[in-house]
């Protein structure tokens, strides 16, 4: 099957380029680009202008398969991901179970091909039961498919376990993915210290407790020598560490979460809910410093951190309240806010939704290349529409955005060179 | 007179002419608890339940003098032994008491914003009698008043609170009532139990007792609960009592006629030296004890006015 996409501004996350040009799709690969003739017995699509860009790959997705596939299956996932012009999806192994045996795994990858219209890639835990006190099989698991390790939230408290498991990681070349936290400095808090949570009468925990545990999980790659990924880097403090440490050249990214980006603390109001999410919500000077980090390159990858809650864990007070929120569809929406502000051009948001992340775990997708896969997000970033929460496809509607007027519109998706969003 | 609120559920949201309505209902009120017959019809007729979801003893009881002496039939349920142990939600509590058609509903809870999560989904009035570290509304309106009659005004004084201000919800809504009324306001106490963020909130810090006391008009005392004292939040009682506790030494850097007050209940010797909690002319505390009754027939005597005018409009399908 060939399809020729014409008139599209392309989004080039490589080459840090927007131009106007066509892209050329033959069998599930990016064939041509730039200024390509439709060969003979192809499809044409004429993008009206609208850019066209390597599809998000998201780096840390909540699936409720297996355990609560109420809040969340493959299914609900896919067909959200899709709509948000996500084409890979890397999953979360903070299932129930865990994802921590070769079986579990399999039964995931399974269950999700059968399901899903776009990637799926699993993530396994590092630790058994993502308890913190023995390494999972972690060859078996990369055998089976895991791409990276992950204990999600739970930090490994134990410095040997992690010290060993990090070892043993390293010996086979694999990624381990942290959660940058001091878990005793943070235990029980709600939100961010400060004046909000103060007045608000919430627990909170100080900014240092992602540095801290910066430190110490930047200590244990120094020790190892492991392949590492911080999750999420949301406060201005772990950043002037973060660009040490890959001065010294040591093999670690960072990322951050596309809500940690356009939200701060304030925005929890009179204690909404939706708003919880971990680690909780930051000042307005830490998310601006986040947001310069992802622009120099600094922060990598921006992820969703699609985290599906039904209303009865939300429907709480703040406290008691689950953490996390949906952000599949709104990812996009949610980005186009930094671009609309002059804050990310276009090739900058795609160079860490999408090129970085596939770069860092050894993914061909990412990129607008010939030779690529051709997987690819149509959009027109300048669409308004007001979100309402009841009409986004993934099974939970826990999102932040409810209400907001928000710019961008996915128009197209493609996996493989199908349509899997748009169109007809 | 002005008194807008449909819920009492903190300070934040009243206007400073609102909070001045409250106290001026609120003397009328002192009055007749003075007299032998305590009765008043301004509730007849109405619904209080009173909903403790943490225990307590003088706020409850308070309310519910007030809703008695008001002529509503007052119902107390302790909630901390009932249907929350059984795993239902707050919501569904909530919808539940919802059903049986309360007007007033006066709430105690220990998570913040949980009052003001139940007053979206119940259609009657709505009093918060504590959430978490969040508010304590009445108190404030009773500690204002309590000062207003020993001072003869609520404005342009010099108020220290002393004591945990970090889990105060006494603290939170006093600091946010004594700003609005334009009061300047002294915050003392050990750096591990202030809140985070002090610094913006618009008033002096002190570790100091005797500096922080220096010139004040009104001393507030908060109570110590007990499971912070022990190596938690401060090394023992002892050193606590002898940094913070109030005794007359350290009161006499006060102004010579500021008085002293604490929400009640004491921990004699532990915040309080216990002389001085009873010596009648440095100290009001039994007069908070009796302004709160006052206070809170006040606050419901306005909400039940809003609510009625509210059901009013209703019926006659006015638009609001």
């Amino acid at each position: 099957m060939t399809t020729l996409l014409t008139n599209t501004r392309l989004i080039d996350p490589e080459a840090g380029t927007d131009n106007l040009g066509a892209l050329l799709i033959e069998d599930g690969l990016i064939s041509g680009l730039g200024d390509v003739k439709a060969p003979k017995g192809a499809t044409v699509i004429d993008c009206g202008g609208k850019c066209l860009a390597p599809g998000i790959v998201d780096l840390g997705v909540k699936i409720g398969e297996p355990g609560e596939r109420h809040k969340e299956s493959f299914r609900s996932a896919g067909l959200a991901a899709a709509a948000g012009g996500v084409t890979t999806i890397i999953a979360r192994p903070d299932t129930n179970p865990a994802i921590d045996t070769p079986e579990t795994l399999e039964f995931v990858t399974r269950r999700a091909a059968e399901a899903s219209p776009v990637r799926i890639r699993h993530m396994a835990a590092l630790t058994k039961g993502r308890e913190g006190r023995e390494m999972t099989e972690i060859g078996f698991l990369l055998d089976a498919g895991a791409i990276a390790f992950t204990d999600c939230d739970h930090v490994v408290t134990d410095t040997k376990v992690l010290s060993r498991a990090l070892t043993y990681a390293k010996s086979l070349n694999a990624l381990v993915m942290g959660h940058p936290q001091e878990p005793m400095l943070s235990a029980g808090a709600a939100s961010t210290s400060g004046k909000f949570a103060s007045l608000r009468g919430l627990p909170g925990v100080s900014p240092m407790a992602e540095r801290i545990g910066f430190d110490r999980d930047m200590g244990m790659v120094e020790m190892t020598g492991a392949k590492y990924h911080f999750d999420q880097i949301t406060t201005a403090r772990a950043l002037p560490p973060l660009e040490r440490a890959k001065a010294n050249g040591f093999d670690v990214t960072a990322g951050t979460s596309i809500h940690h980006l356009t939200l701060n603390e304030f925005d929890v109001g009179d204690y909404r809910t939706f708003f919880k999410v971990k680690p909780p919500l930051r000042s307005e000077d830490d998310r601006i410093a986040v947001v310069e980090a992802v622009a120099s390159g600094l922060i990598d990858i921006i992820s969703s951190m699609h985290t599906p809650q039904d209303e009865e864990s939300k429907r709480l007070p703040f406290e008691d309240a689950a953490s996390g929120a949906v952000a599949l569809e709104t990812f996009l929406p949610a980005a186009m806010r930094l671009y609309h502000a002059g804050q990310l051009t276009l090739p900058q948001l795609f160079r860490a939704m999408a090129l970085n992340p596939a770069r860092r775990l050894g993914l061909p997708q990412g990129r607008l290349a010939v030779g690529a896969p051709a997987d690819l997000v149509l959009f027109d970033p300048d669409v308004p529409f007001v979100l309402d929460r009841f009409a986004l496809r993934s099974k939970s509607k826990n999102t932040p955005f409810d209400g907001q007027r928000m710019e961008g519109r996915v128009l197209g998706t493609w996996v493989a060179g199908m349509r899997v969003f748009g169109g007809e | 007179m002005t008194f807008r609120a449909r819920h009492l559920l903190g300070i934040e949201h009243l206007a400073p002419e609102e909070i001045r309505t409250v106290l001026d209902l609120s003397e009328k009120y002192v009055e007749l608890n003075q007299r032998t017959v305590k009765h008043e019809d301004a509730l007849r007729g109405m619904t209080q339940i009173n909903m403790f979801f943490e225990s307590s003893t003088r706020t409850q009881a308070s309310f519910e003098l007030a809703g008695k002496r008001l002529g509503a039939d007052v119902m107390n349920m302790a909630m901390q032994h009932s249907s929350v142990k059984k795993g239902e939600t707050l919501i569904d509590t909530a919808l539940t008491l919802n059903a049986m058609h309360p007007d007033l509903l006066v709430v105690r809870h220990p998570a913040s914003g949980a009052v003001d999560l139940l007053a979206q989904k119940v259609n009657c009035a709505v009093l918060n009698a504590g959430d978490g570290r969040h508010e304590h509304p009445t108190q404030a309106l009773l500690d204002a008043l309590t000062i207003r009659r020993a001072k003869g005004r609520i404005q342009r004084l010099t108020v220290a609170i002393c004591g945990d201000i970090a889990h105060s919800r006494v603290a939170r809504s006093n600091l946010i009532l004594l700003g609005k009324m334009e009061n300047r306001i002294r915050l003392i106490g050990p750096t591990t139990l202030m809140p985070s963020g002090i610094a913006e909130f618009g008033c002096e810090v002190y570790e100091d007792m005797r500096e922080g006391l220096k010139d004040a008009d009104v001393v507030m005392m908060l109570r110590l609960q007990k499971e912070r004292m022990d190596g938690g939040f401060i090394p023992s009682e002892r050193e606590y009592y002898h940094r913070y506790g109030l005794d007359a030494e350290k009161l006499a850097h006060a102004k010579e006629d500021a008085i002293v007050m604490h929400p009640g209940p004491m921990n004699r010797g532990v915040e309080i030296d216990g002389e001085l909690a009873d010596d009648i002319n440095r100290s009001v505390i039994q007069d908070q004890v009796e302004m709160g009754v006052a206070v809170r027939m006040a606050c419901m005597d306005l909400l039940a006015r809003n609510l009625r005018a509210e059901r009013g409009r209703q019926a006659v399908g006015v638009m609001v």
